[in-house]
């Protein structure tokens, strides 16, 4: 083991070693130990969270035809500072009729609830924080704490514009919870398992967004849901509600929301990578050839590459697409994602169950089409549906003109 | 095994600890001159009338409520899922009939008129 194959275990390991030597107890060594490998993971995130703030600037600036921020150091890239330091001098105005209790911790739980997840995010086979065998849950359960906090800092700021705006972030995000959880079953039914490593060693060969095209698009919906950007930012919407939920936050509690926004909208894309897109693997095979692919560090690269191309995704859908009304949000997720995804589930464990002794090909191909079919059938649906209405329409119009 | 659960803990603190650190660095580094109309309750220029802690629409709490049936019976999917290799087909297809129990209450909320909003 040297520190180029292991990075993380061999300094683990010379740490624990230093710190047992200096007479200390073996446990506590490792709770240190701990304590420094997290705090420098945190820290990574959120440098990489500053990063992410120059990205969303100047990737917005590009879609809008401007140029961005371009004056403060080269490219703009000490923009990011200059922002964090304008956030951290500004006067923290609490209003005066505000629950303080509440109204305070709302913006450090956002913070917390993406820096969580960040414990269990495989940058690479032998770069990650823990590798949990029931990942899954712990990911659906930091969730929910990004809901509770946007309720609590839309309740406890006693403002009439936060108060819609935590409503109806929460019954976004509780309603697309569940197309997200289902298709969170599809990756553990291909990988049989729920650990993220586990899952993510299952794609080394073919990625399961190959296998579950469908699982992956209904996967990265709900997330973008999830995640309250636009089409479904019904929490900002800043032509009715001028900003929702934290209109009433100032200074550096404004800038946790903003920045656990974009970290929570990173994080979800290397989350689509790992669940989908192979992670830090999935060459399909073609690290056997090239075994230097294996290296750590190029797979934290892969990694993040990967994660980066969901965030800009995500991107690209926020500033093309106008806002979604929210009965048609919520129509379209129970009506159309839900459904949709209970069948698919339904199909890809019974097809896996009954492919699974074929040779790999024809199970993937089996796989692939069994997603086909299914769009196939939707679409129909759908149009058969459109056709009706269309019809009642037309039956309608002659009296309308009367 | 515990330490997993160890780590996790730890993070979590420090996790709760690292966004406090600029909040109280705000506190002591930026000024800090409250006066009455600038604590007042934002709405676009004029005086906020009452309260905002008020009754609010019944239709959340019905989307909240359909909500957790489903959530809490899929999470009974997570297990049928993770072992789904060792289960004869049989066991999958009683799987697949708890989906369908659970389209049917969907049907059944669909039909009532509860994903309406109104």
């Amino acid at each position: 083991m040297n520190f180029w194959n292991d990075p993380i275990n061999f300094i683990a390991n010379w740490l624990t070693g230093l710190l047992t030597g200096w007479g200390l107890a073996a446990g506590l060594a490792t709770v240190l130990v701990y304590l420094v490998g997290i705090t420098v993971l945190i820290v990574f995130a959120m440098l990489l969270d500053i990063g992410l703030v120059w990205v969303e600037r100047k990737v917005v600036a590009r879609f809008q035809d401007r140029l961005g921020p371009n004056r403060v150091g080269p490219f703009g890239l000490i923009q990011p500072f200059a922002d964090i330091i304008k956030l951290v001098i500004k006067e923290d105005i609490t209003p005066a009729n505000a629950d303080k209790v509440i109204y305070n911790i709302a913006p450090v739980l956002a913070a917390t609830s993406v820096i969580a997840l960040w414990a269990i995010l495989p940058l690479s086979s032998r770069i990650f924080g823990v590798d949990l065998n029931v990942a899954l849950l712990y990911l659906v359960a930091t969730g929910a704490l990004g809901t509770l906090a946007i309720i609590m800092g839309g309740w406890a700021s006693n403002n009439k514009y936060a108060l819609l705006g935590a409503f109806r972030m929460v019954a976004n995000m509780v309603s697309y919870e569940i197309p997200m959880v289902v298709t969170l079953l599809i990756p553990t039914i291909l990988a049989d398992s729920m650990s993220v490593i586990g899952i993510t060693e299952a794609q080394r060969g073919l990625w399961f967004a190959v296998l579950s095209p469908l699982g992956a698009v209904i996967f990265l919906i709900s997330a973008i849901a999830e995640l309250g950007r636009s089409p479904f930012d019904l929490t900002e919407a800043e032509s009715e509600l001028t900003a929702g939920f934290n209109v009433e936050y100032s200074g550096m509690k404004f800038g946790w929301f903003y920045a656990s926004e974009l970290l929570h909208a990173f994080t979800f894309g290397g989350f689509a990578a790992v669940l989908f897109f192979g992670g830090y693997g999935g060459f399909f095979g073609l690290e056997k050839a090239l075994p230097w692919l294996t290296n750590p560090f190029i797979e934290a690269a892969v990694f993040i590459a990967k994660a980066m191309l969901g965030y800009w995704v995500i991107m690209w859908l926020k500033y093309s697409m106008p806002r979604v009304r929210i009965d048609h949000m919520l129509a379209f997720n129970w009506k159309f994602l839900v459904p949709l995804s209970l069948v698919l589930l339904a199909v890809t464990a019974t097809l896996h169950k009954i492919l699974i002794v074929l040779p790999g090909w024809q199970y993937a191909l089996g796989m692939f089409f069994s997603n086909v079919v299914i769009v196939a059938a939707t679409i129909e649906v759908l149009r058969d549906y459109g056709r009706k209405q269309r019809k009642a329409a037309e039956e309608l119009a002659p009296q309308a003109q009367l | 095994m515990h330490n997993e659960w160890l780590y996790i803990g730890l993070f979590l603190i420090i996790g709760i600890i690292v966004p406090i650190v600029p909040l109280l660095l705000a506190r002591f580094i930026s000024p800090h001159k409250p006066n009455q109309i600038k604590q007042s309750t934002y709405e676009c220029g004029i005086e906020t009338v009452g309260e905002s802690w008020v009754q609010f629409k019944a239709q959340y709490y019905i989307f909240a409520l359909v909500f957790l049936v489903f959530d809490v019976e899929t999470v009974f999917l997570f297990p049928w899922a993770l072992s789904l290799n060792q289960l004869p087909l049989f066991v999958v297809l009683e799987g697949i009939l708890f989906i369908g129990i659970l389209v049917a209450g969907l049907v059944y909320v669909w039909r009532k008129g509860m994903l309406e909003w109104v």
